[in-house]
């Protein structure tokens, strides 16, 4: 991809060792790519309370993957993405329908859903091989999954562009949404599908322990400052991309793994967001 | 009066014919017929679970049904009018970051608010707001409104663009005496001038006995309908609402008064 190239060019140009590994060329852009997804979608996955839900879709990549293995996929991540988008559809479908919590429901399912992933990987002591999907490694990142985030970025902004002020009303009172015409079903689906594409594309990077935290903690972060939906967003994305690029980098001193050193890092801006604000402004 | 109505409108606006809900295996509504007007103000009371929600709601579109409901909007028939709804609540996140021009600015304009309210759309929020005196509340978080602020604020966003069909569930409940003699004024306004129809579920008997046209008792099915007065020395409505309903003063300056008199 010539993007790829130019960026890569571009990259040599800066006076740092890392920044002449083609690996780590490729895991910056890549970074540079998903975190501000991550961290959008993550505004309204926090408005919206739906971080468990986000996390069982995330688990969920373990079965997907065990589908995989099960009917011979070489590369796991259509099984994967199906089985997401099918758990994201169900439970949207069957939250209006039990009477249960939604966290009992999530609850039931994340033991489920996790349990039969392992279990399907473990035959014959067999788990080992799949740690990597845990943690995940952003530095084995390739050119072809690089240009697979470049068309999730697009997505995801246009998304958003369109159908953002919808999600936002539904997000307040679904009856006035729909008294506005929005259709309900619609946003309300399109988001959880949107969500269960990015995350289970993304878990490579990550990893399925952590994964949950990309989306959830810079939202977490900006809205502990933001007076309103311009501020949030802009500080989500913000505190995403900073910590996707410090994490990376300082895993590379480290020797570390990047997504939970991104994760801490974020972390680290979580924690500052909730000191009272007398101290930060002294 | 009402007939003095029915004589400008040729038709009906909303025609409500044995409508019947079920929700979780329970009758909600059984058998509900109730025909509004244009330019109709009516009002809807009725013990608590009496399917007054359900009904707007089902009115909405957001509930199935059985029997037939029915729009007009000048003259033709259509099955989405442009409708005004004032949830009965919220059910947010208190610490979501929306402020109430985003709210305002999400629901009248299509540009996506994440990237920036523009100022020109902050001064439209800001005259939206300005229709109930909530102009001041543009720049708060809704979480932090008081129940009578947040009101204003849906009753305004409810009003814009101007509806066909306004649904308003107890939106006076929680609202000061200046704010709700506001609200009175221009759901009558928009009656005379606009022929809106408006139905309005609440529990304040005082003002709606002054400024409806028409009163509905609802518990399950329509059990009393007719002029206000009527309708509140029932004795079926006594027994649902208790004795209390005979203290009933209205506030000084009545404005339905005024719109019988006037020349529709
Ligand atoms: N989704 C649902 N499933 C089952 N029952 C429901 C559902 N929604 C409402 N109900 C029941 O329908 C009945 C009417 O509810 P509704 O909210 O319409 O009452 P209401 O007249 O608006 O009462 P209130 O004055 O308290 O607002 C209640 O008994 C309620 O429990
Ligand atoms: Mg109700």
């Amino acid at each position: 991809m010539a993007i790829i190239d130019v960026w890569h060019r571009m990259m040599d140009l800066l006076p740092f060792s890392w920044a002449h590994y083609v690996f780590m060329k490729n895991a910056l852009l890549a970074v540079l790519l998903v975190t501000p997804c991550f961290g959008l979608l993550g505004t309204m996955v926090v408005n919206n309370r739906m971080a468990f839900f986000t996390d069982v879709l995330g688990h969920s990549a373990l079965t997907g993957i065990a589908i995989g293995v099960l009917l011979g996929f070489y590369d796991p991540t259509l099984p994967m993405v199906v089985l997401a988008i099918f758990l994201a559809i169900g439970i949207n479908l069957l939250k209006d329908r039990t009477k249960a919590s939604a966290d009992t429901v999530l609850g039931v399912l994340f033991a489920f859903i996790v349990a039969l992933g392992i279990v399907i990987l473990s035959r014959q002591g067999g788990f080992v091989k799949y740690t990597s999907y845990l943690i995940g490694d952003i530095l084995a990142v390739s050119p072809q999954q690089v240009t697979w985030f470049f068309a999730i970025a697009i997505v995801v902004l246009l998304y958003w562009y369109l159908v953002g002020n919808s999600l936002i009303l539904t997000s307040v009172n679904p009856s006035l949404a729909r008294s506005r015409r929005i259709n309900t079903f619609f946003v309300e689906t399109s988001f959880t599908i949107l969500l269960a594409l990015v995350v289970v594309i993304s878990i490579r990077l990550v990893g399925i322990l952590i994964i949950n935290s990309f989306l959830v903690l810079p939202a977490a972060a900006s809205r502990n400052f933001a007076r309103n939906m311009h501020s949030y967003s802009l500080g989500a994305v913000i505190i995403s991309i900073l910590s996707g690029i410090t994490g990376l980098i300082i895993s590379y001193y480290w020797g570390t793994a990047s997504g939970a050193t991104i994760v801490l890092f974020a972390a680290g801006c979580y924690a500052i967001s909730i000191l009272p604000g007398r101290w930060l402004t002294k | 009066m009402r007939d003095a109505l029915q004589n400008t409108c040729e038709h009906r606006c909303a025609k409500i014919d044995n409508l019947t809900v079920k929700l979780g295996g329970n009758v909600i509504l059984d058998n509900v017929n109730l025909h509004v007007d244009c330019g109709e103000v009516i009002g809807i009371v009725g013990p608590n679970g009496a399917g007054k929600t359900t009904l707007l709601r089902t009115l909405l579109g957001e509930i199935p049904y059985h029997g037939s409901i029915a729009f007009r909007i000048s003259g033709s028939l259509t099955k989405k009018p442009k409708i005004g709804y004032v949830p009965q609540k919220l059910q947010f996140d208190l610490s979501s970051p929306i402020s109430v021009a985003d709210l305002v600015a999400a629901a009248i304009n299509s540009k996506p608010i994440w990237a920036g309210v523009s100022k020109e759309l902050l001064e439209k929020a800001e005259s939206v707001l300005s229709l109930f005196s909530a102009e001041h509340l543009l720049k708060r978080r809704i979480g932090e409104l008081s129940g009578g602020e947040l009101q204003r604020v849906l009753l305004a966003i409810a009003m814009t663009p101007e509806p066909e069909l306004l649904l308003l569930d107890e939106p006076a409940s929680g609202v000061d005496v200046k704010g709700l003699f506001l609200f009175y004024q221009i759901v009558d306004d928009l009656r005379k001038k606009h022929h809106i129809a408006v139905i309005l579920v609440t529990h304040d008997l005082a003002g709606v006995s002054c400024y409806v046209n028409r009163l509905i008792l609802l518990n399950r099915s329509v059990i009393a309908e007719g002029a206000p007065q009527d309708v509140l020395s029932d004795e079926k409505l006594v027994k649902a609402f208790g004795p209390s309903l005979w203290n009933i003063s209205c506030l000084p300056d009545s404005i339905s008064k005024e719109a019988d008199n006037g020349n529709h």
